[in-house]
Parts: C-alpha cells; structure tokens; sequence
C-alpha cells in the first residue's frame, strides 16, 4: 500500500447517519474553536444514489441537528395531511377507523420525503461545513491495529479485470486512517457485518431481522392524487404467516411513492416479494390509484427491523456503528431517518468528547450511554416487541401491538425474544405447494429487468463478480434441491438465474443488475452468498428515490 | 423558395444519403439544386440530374478535392448561400463535418438530425440518444438542417437530366491536408452502421452453437454479427458485440435476434431498428412484443433451415 | 502548447430520461450529472499530452451554472491544471457557446483545442466545428488517434468505412470519439489536489452570450412503443416476409 490518508474522523456511507455525524463533528469542532478533518466515503457514484426509503420522515433529529432546516432549503415540503390505515383482502378492504389507529401509525407533523433528496441537501450542508466527501469510493475492508483496534478502512481498487488479472487503468486501493472510524452503510453494512462479528457485538442481542422493501414512484392522474395523505396497508397479497405491508405516499407533482415490505424471515421458499409486490398493485384498491399512471422508478433495499431487542454493542475499539448500520430504524413506525440522524449526532458527541480529551481509537462508551438517556432509546424501548410480535403472524401480532401501544400507551414489562436468523427460517419446498404468479401486464405490473432498468442500475462490465459463493456447488446441490432456488425470488433485481446448459442445472449471477439491497447476503440458507463491493461508482443511480 | 443539398459522392459514387437528403428538401421546397464537390463527379453530376425533384445540379471540380475536407465544402457552400432559404445535408460524418462550419460562417443556427419535417421552419429531432424527440422552430433567415438518411426515403425516380452547371473553386482550405483514406476492409460489415445484424442470445446454449449457427447465416445476409449481454456474460461472444443499453446501439434496416429473450436493456439498443425478426423456442418471450415478425421453434432446426433458404 | 478542453455537464449516461407529462422539457430534477463523456475522453487526452511532455497547460472550459463547477473539479482531478467557468443560467445552444469560447480563447490563445463530438443530451455535434469556424481553425472531429510534432498535429479521423489521416497546423480543433483512449480512474489524491486548483469564473456580464432565440423548442415527447407484429408458422413463411421486406 503506497499511500495513506490521514483524517481525524473517517466514516463510511453518506447516508444520513453518517452524514449527520459528520455535520454535527463540524459543529461541535467549530463550538470547541477546534479543527476536526472529516472524511466519508460513499460507494455510490454520488450521496443519495443508493438510498431507498418510503418514506415518511419524523423531522425531531433534523431540527435538534439543523434547527434551520427550512432556511437552509431542506426538502422536506410535503407534510403529511392524511393518515389512513387499510386491511386488505384479496378482494375488498377495511379501512381502520382512525381512532384505533396506533401510534405509531400517526404521522401528524411528519413529512414526505425522498430520503435520496434529503441525503444529496445533507451532503450539500456538510460540504459547506467542510466535510470531505468521495462519492464513488466504497470501503472495502476494514484496518485493524496491532491490538485489533480499527484504524481505518481500505478503499476499493478499481480496473481489476473479471478474470482477476489488472487492467492498464488500474488504480489500488488506499488505506484512509483515522483516529474514529464511524460504520455508517446502512442495513447489513458489509463492514457492520464484519465488525459485529470480529467484536461479538451482538453476542447478547437477538438475531437482527430483516426486511426487504421494494418501491416503485409513479406519476398518477392528477384528480386521483391527493398530496399528502399516507396509507398503509396490511394483509393481501400476503398471507397471514408472513410479515409486511404496503405503503402509499402521496408525494408533490403528481407523484406517488409506493412500496412493499417483506419480511425475509418467511417460511415458503416459493415466495416471491418482488411478486408479492407487483400482485399488491392489481387489488381495486391500489389499481384505482395508478389507473392511467405511469411508473418512473424502481428500487429495492433490505431493512433492519429487528429494533431494540436486535440492536448489538454499538462501539468498539476505534469505532462505532450508527443507523442502519446498527439496526436503529423503529419497525412499528416504519422510519429509521429520524433515528439513524439522532445516532449519528449521539456518536459524533462521542467522538468530539474523545478527541478533545486527546483520546484515540479507544471504546467511545459515551456513545452508548447517550444512546440509553436518549429519546430515541426511549422510543425504541416503546416499539421493541412489534417486530417479534408480529413475527407470530399478522393476527397476533396486531391485537398485541394494538394492545402495547393503544392500552398500555407502551407502558409494559414483557419483552418478546426472537433468536432465529432469518436465512434459518426457510423451509423445504416440499412443505409448500408452489405459488403460481400471473404474468406482468406491462401496465401495472411488470417484471425484474424492466424494473431495474428504471433503477439506472450499472457496473463495469469487466469486473470480477462481487456477490462471492463460499462454496460455488451449494446453489444446485442445496438451494434448488431442497429449496427450489428461492435465490431467484427474493432477489428484486433478476441477479440470480438457474440456466440449463446440455441437461445440467447451473446458477448463472448477472451481478450488473445488483441494487445493492443485500437481501441474498441475508436470506442465502446457507449464507452461501457473500455481498462485497464491486468497483467504485457501480450500483444503483437512483433520482430522488 | 430555394433549397440546396450537398450531395455526397464517394469513389465516384453518389452515396444514397443524397437520395435521403433530396427527399427530405423536397419537403419545404420545389426548387431543390445540388450541390456536387469532388475530383471526379462528371458521372455523379449526370446521375444526380436525371433525379426527380431536382432544378438544377452545381459541379464544383478540383484535382484536390480527391479528399473532400470539410472546411472546403463549407466555403463552397458558403459563396453560394445567399441564394438559398435552405441548406440540407446528411447527418454523417460528411455532413455533420461541415455543415456546423457553414452554420458559424453565415451566422444561424443549425438543426441537427431531423427525423421528420413538420413545415418549412418546424423540425423534429431526437435528443438524449432517441429518448426523446423536440419539435424545434428555427428563425433563421437560412435554415440549415442535416438530415437522418433513414427517416426519408431513398428512392426517386428517373427524369429527363436537368442542366448542370460548374461552379469556381474558390480559394482552398491550406492549414490542413488528407494525407490518405485506410479503408478498412473487413467481409463482415462493422455492427455500429451494418444494414442488416444477426444477433444471438443464452437461447443459444453454447458458443459452439452460437458460431455454429449464426456465422453461417450472417455470412449468407452479409450481416453484422451482434449478441445480448447475456450471450457475452456465458463467454460465447467478445463484449465487442453487445448490442443493448451499456454495448452499442444499432439501427439496421434488418434486426434479426435469435435466442434473446428481449430483456429492456437489450431492446433499448436495437428497437430502432426498421424491421427486426425474433427466433425462440419460449413464446413468451419478452423480444416477441416487439418483433415485426416472430418464429418459435428449436433454433437448431430452425436457423440452418432459414439459411439454407435464404 | 496550451490545450483548451470545452466540456459540458450533461445527465449521467446511466440515467434514464422521461419526458415531463406536460411535454415542457425533460425531467431532470435530481438526476445524477455528469461529464459528458466524450468530453472526459478529451481531458484524458488532453493530460496525457501533457504527460508525454507534449503540451505545457491543460485548461478545462465550460459555459453553464454554479453546478458545472462539480464538473470542472472533475476535469482538474483527471489533471486539468486549471478550469474556466463561463457563469450563465441560460440553455445555450452551439452557436452561443462557440461565440463565448472564442471571445475566452482571446486571452488564452490556445493551440490545441478539444471537443467531445457530441454532447449525449442534445446530440448537435456542432460546437467544435463551429468554434473551429469562427476562428478560421483547422478541424478534425471523431478522432481515434493523435499525434504533435513541429505545430503540426497528426489525426486519424473515424468516417465511414475507413480511417481518415489527416495533417492540421495548430492552431487545430479536434472533436473526440470512443476510441481515442479510455479516461482514467481518478485517484482520492488527484481529487485533493483537484480542490486547490483555480478555477475562475467568467460572468455572463463580460461576455453576453445570447442565442438570439434562433431555435426554440415547441414541445418535447417520447418515442412511441413498438407494436407487436406476427408470429409466423414456419421457416418458409419466414423467408418469404424477408424478401418482400
């Protein structure tokens, strides 16, 4: 390695966890009348082209950050004015009345957001703080120290050819140390994941659950739009057995946000969210929507909705984990932004604390214990059973939710465990009959490639695969023998495909159409399939997402 | 009204993009002179005069014009402009050369790339790789306007010739010289420009079939051979080949796709394409929606049928 | 040699465009921009000039907002050494901007003047030649191949069914294509270093670039979807539609 960059603070993602630890360093170094040199590395080709969200944004940290945000041209413009709550089944629906709506369902004061434009202005704001930000340069491995403390990471090389051979563009990687490495990749960072394991981070945590949500922005009909008003739904397509829900945001212009998320810790391996998804779109109530309309973009991203319960051990040596990264979203609310930016101020405290004690590359303990009088702790303390609860099934878990939060105002001393990881909860295809999805009618529903053609996704050609299997025999000997190759459903993009050369089945991984949502990273049942970064810039360029 | 075309000769050759291009003037004016530049254009200066449609045809003849520059087509183009109300050429690489010169010269604006001519100062032409299309309006004075060959047709009937004058050269262009022209002779026609391509997809199963199959059937069409990403992912052909968003995108008067399945980024690479014939064994191919016509069968039968009849 | 680069910031190749439902334009909010890539080609080649020891200065030029400036540390950091900022709101056309770069190559007085052919948002392929023009320069567009000796430059030119070699004295103008070499991955030092490099900013004041309102824009649509045609039942009905096609 023939060069080293030196930063006070190195963090990886421009999400805004990471870019709202970096702004609140500025801060804090600016009231100590000190220099602090902030460096985040983004493996997008630019902040916000890998952020997916639905999303709904509870402004509390955005003010206790930037109480000025409005001033400063936050895009936050459409509050939420509708609030509505919708039992589908596979015909009609029920609409909650919205007196038993729970409160975490309640978005009064909230806004509609593209979380992807929120991250470019946060980008925008840390930039005139001076943050250094280099979009298009992912972290790829983390750098230990003589004691196992992290130093720093090691970005990723660019111009390796596929067969692994250098190509004449080739530039390596560079190691970029700092005294606090901040872990700020959002849902199963590849480096959080690392990390929690080198550390046993979460050695008394539950396992973390995910989910995988799955969006799509449509223009519609301008008398059919209502700006503003929030729905989301529960039940259909889904069975009972399986968490998730819809949601259907009404954004500015004409515009709607509307998505699905499915839990991955479902049973039948013949499942499909990206169906599930595209079948949701044809109940009257969701078709009557977008009737005339016409889809303007596709994305997909994991989610961490294990809550509280999940959360690891946020600090090690060296380094913290915030947002995502950690697993801070609320399921129960669905939104994570608010909490991901508030863990990110938390840990920048931390580390402003630290370094002007003189201290570096220790346990920033600070961070955890402003994590534990914090209201986001609070918050989360309210919310921690939904995610197991509702992992019990639909019914269920709404009564206790309702029960939790409606009756008891979250006032409760029981707390559910989950310790099941979600690729273990797969069962054999034989135990399900096979679910029969209708074709797309390029109308309303449409399938994989037509989607991800609409998520501006791309990677160099000529780059060696960066979803790496352990054992290259595993996807036919296990997955499509005892499976059925679920590998090729869950995945939103189409990057998994089982071809069949001359009588034998073989997986073929078309890794340019990855969206970087992480879910075979996650679901794999043997956890075969591991995510690395591709080449720089590679991914998803989402607009406004 | 008058308009004049710059005729484009090659080799003595009166390329069709001249056609093209008169098609395309005829569209705004009745009075359409040509404009031909060359060392030798006796036989293209004749051919063009029995064109129907044309006034009058301008020879322009100089021992140095062997290599036709750019620079010394504007300047020809430019000592006779005050005649015309319009100026039309072929969106290529001759005349997107000079026509841009002749447009700074006389001080207005050129439309680039018209695909369709609404009225005598309304155009349409694509932006952003054909995403889209604008319908522009020009004020100019001249309207000077380049042509695609493909959106105007080529033929025009055969008259009684009209008269062909020789204009003078004027002073030429002398910071800059043709060295000389490698043409590139290749038997198979480059994919970016071939007039027909014969495409294969995974459908094929292998690289042997892959060659197997479609070699001999592009060498019977004297077509361009092209593939899907997929097709160049399984190793069959070079990335060199791939047609479709991130390969080359081609527009050939025929498109034949064999074993692709027709995935969006594919199309988006060929749908220009004027006719485009789709082979695969699975009807509901995504590629069939958008074929002109479609052939399901066994590509193993069916390919080495349809060369053999062919 | 002093070599003049002229790029322009367009939306990211990678980017899907749609055409607003009003038919007013093209709806490019928040969409990722880029150099256009034919440009980033003629830095690269414009650097590499200077790397060989060829050229002494690389200047990066553009005509267009605040926004551009993203654009310009692009090209510093690919190693321009420093960048012009010709600041307008305005959507210029080719004719405009080859005025403006003429009036800034005044006190430049470049010898080597770079184009990307063509710009991947509005597809002109003008401003090179019309720049060349204007000036009375030499041009040589899709270029794939350069060499400089004695102010003299040596082309090959891209055109139809062959290679063109030509000899231009400099002052020349040449317009890039694909082949001409492929742009390098630029480095987080390049970067920082790209951040101390002047780029100076030219008001449309100084300058006053106007189009004239030679053309103007009555709507902009999308291109209509293919129908579906015929399946045919045989080979032989197959070759009989190819040869009446």
């Amino acid at each position: 390695m023939s060069e080293v960059m030196e930063y006070d603070v190195v963090i990886v993602g421009a999400g805004p966890s990471g870019l709202a630890t970096a702004i609140k360093l500025k801060q804090l170094a600016e009231i100590q009348q000190t220099e602090i040199n902030v460096c985040v590395l983004e493996k997008g080709s630019e902040p916000g082209a890998h952020i997916l969200s639905g999303a709904v944004m509870d402004p509390q940290a955005l003010t206790e950050l930037l109480p000025d945000w409005e001033a400063l041209g936050a895009p936050l413009k459409t509050r939420v004015v509708a609030d509505e709550f919708h039992f589908l089944g596979s015909k009609g629906s029920y609409k909650l009345p919205h007196f038993l709506l729970p409160d975490c369902f309640h978005n009064e004061g909230n806004y509609i957001v593209s979380l992807g434009d929120v991250t470019k202005w946060l980008a925008a704001q840390a930039e005139s703080l001076g943050v250094e930000i280099f979009s298009g340069f992912p972290a790829q491995k983390v750098v230990y120290g003589a004691q196992g403390e992290v130093i720093g990471v090691e970005t990723g090389a660019f111009g390796i050819n596929k067969d692994g051979s250098l190509s004449d563009g080739y530039q390596p990687g560079m190691e970029i140390h700092g005294k606090y490495t901040v872990f700020a990749e959002g849902a199963r960072g590849h480096l959080g994941k690392e990390l929690i394991k080198q550390f046993g981070l979460d050695n008394e945590a539950d396992s973390q659950s995910y989910g995988l949500g799955i969006k799509e922005v449509w223009e519609i009909k301008p008398e059919l739009h209502e700006e503003g008003k929030v729905i989301h739904t529960a039940g259909w397509p889904l069975d009972r057995h399986t968490y998730g829900g819809a949601f259907l945001y009404h954004a500015a212009d004409n515009k709607i946000f509307i998505g699905m998320v499915v839990g991955l810790g479902y049973e039948n391996p013949h499942l499909s969210p990206f169906e599930e998804f595209q079948k949701l779109k044809t109940h009257p109530f969701v078709a009557r929507l977008l009737e005339g309309g016409k889809r303007i973009s596709y994305g997909a991203r994991a989610i961490a909705a294990g809550g509280l319960n999940s959360l690891p051990k946020l600090c090690f040596p060296g380094g913290v984990l915030v947002g995502c990264d950690a697993g801070f979203l609320n399921a129960s609310r669905i939104k994570g932004s608010h909490a991901a930016i508030k863990s990110g101020a938390m840990a920048a405290e931390a580390i402003a604390q630290a370094l002007q004690q003189g201290r570096q590359r220790d346990v920033l303990s600070t961070y955890a214990d402003l994590f534990k009088s914090s209201w986001l702790q609070a918050e989360l303390h309210k919310a921690r059973n939904f995610k197991p609860w509702m992992n019990k099934g639909l019914i269920i878990g709404t009564l206790m939710v309702g029960l939790e939060q409606k009756i008891l105002r979250g006032k409760y001393f029981w707390t559910v465990h989950s310790r099941t990881k979600d690729a273990a909860k797969l069962k054999r295809a034989s135990a399900f009959p096979k679910i029969q999805y209708s074709k797309p009618d390029g109308k309303l529903t449409f399938d994989r490639l037509s989607s991800v053609y609409l998520s501006n996704t791309n990677h160099n050609d000529n780059q060696p695969v960066h979803l790496r299997l352990t054992d290259p025999k595993i996807p036919v000997m296990h997955n499509l023998a005892h499976y059925d190759g679920p590998e090729s459903r869950y995945c939103p993009a189409g990057v998994y495909e089982f071809s069949e050369e001359g009588g034998d089945k073989k997986l073929v991984i078309n890794a340019q159409n990855c969206l970087h949502c992480k879910t075979c990273d996650i679901k794999d049942p043997l956890q075969n399939i591991t995510w690395v970064t591709p080449e720089g810039g590679g991914g998803p360029n989402y607009t406004s997402m | 009204m008058n308009a004049l075309v710059i005729a484009e000769v090659k080799n003595k050759e009166v390329k069709l993009s001249t056609h093209a291009t008169i098609t395309a003037a005829l569209k705004v004016s009745q009075q359409v002179d040509v404009l031909v530049m060359g060392d030798d254009v006796a036989a293209a200066t004749s051919l063009i005069a029995s064109l129907a449609g044309v006034r009058k045809v301008l020879g322009c003849t100089d021992g140095k014009f062997k290599h036709l520059m750019g620079e010394d087509v504007a300047s020809v183009v430019v000592s006779i402009a005050k005649a015309y109300q319009f100026i039309f050429a072929p969106a290529n690489v001759f005349g997107k050369d000079f026509m841009p010169r002749v447009a700074a010269k006389l001080d207005v604006s050129q439309v680039s790339d018209v695909v369709d001519i609404i009225d005598q100062k309304t155009f349409v032409r694509p932006i952003y790789a054909g995403n889209a299309f604008i319908t522009v309006e020009s004020s100019d004075e001249i309207k000077l306007v380049t042509i695609r060959t493909t959106s105007f047709s080529t033929e025009l009937a055969n008259v009684a010739p009209v008269t062909i004058e020789q204009i003078s050269t004027p002073a030429l262009f002398a910071k800059k010289e043709v060295l000389s022209v490698d043409e590139i002779k290749n038997d198979r026609p480059e994919l970016n420009t071939a007039k027909v391509v014969v495409s294969g997809g995974r459908g094929l199963g292998s690289k042997e079939n892959f060659d197997g199959l479609l070699i001999p059937l592009a060498d019977k069409l004297k077509a361009a051979l092209g593939a899907s990403r997929a097709a160049v992912d399984a190793g069959y052909v070079q990335n060199d080949l791939q047609v479709g968003q991130t390969g080359k995108i081609v527009a050939p008067e025929l498109y034949i796709a064999i074993g692709i399945s027709g995935a969006i980024q594919h199309l988006a690479g060929m749908k220009d394409s004027k006719v485009i014939v789709a082979i695969n064994k699975d009807k509901d191919a995504p590629i069939f929606s958008i074929a002109d016509y479609g052939l399901v069968g066994d590509l193993n039968e069916v390919i080495p049928a349809l060369t053999a009849r062919l | 040699m002093k070599v003049l680069v002229c790029i322009k910031k367009v939306v990211d190749s990678n980017v899907k465009i749609r055409v607003k439902a009003d038919g007013s334009g093209v709806d490019v909010t928040g969409a990722k921009m880029s150099m256009n890539p034919y440009d980033e080609i003629a830095i690269e080649e414009a650097v590499r000039l200077k790397e060989k020891g060829i050229a002494t200065e690389v200047i990066a030029i553009t005509c267009g907002d605040q926004g551009s400036t993203e654009t310009l540390r692009n090209a510093l950091a690919i190693g321009a050494d420093s960048a012009v900022l010709v600041e307008t709101g305005m959507d210029l056309q080719p004719l405009a901007i080859a005025k403006t770069l003429t009036k800034v190559n005044a006190s430049i007085n470049a010898d080597l003047i770079f184009f990307g052919k063509q710009a991947i948002d509005d597809d002109s392929n003008q401003t090179g030649q019309m720049f060349a023009a204007l000036n009375d320069f030499p041009q040589a567009t899709n270029i794939s191949e350069i060499t400089i000796a004695d102010r003299v430059a040596i082309v090959k030119r891209e055109v139809d069914g062959g290679v063109e070699n030509v000899k231009l004295q400099l002052p020349a103008v040449l317009t890039t294509d694909l082949r001409l070499n492929e742009p390098r991955f630029v480095t987080l030092p390049n970067i920082m270093k790209a951040k101390k490099k002047e780029i100076r900013v030219v008001p449309n004041a100084e300058v006053q670039m106007t189009n004239q309102s030679r053309l103007t824009v009555k709507n902009y649509f999308e291109p209509k979807g293919r129908e579906p045609g015929i399946i045919l039942s045989s080979v032989e009905e197959l070759v009989e539609k190819l040869k009446n096609a």
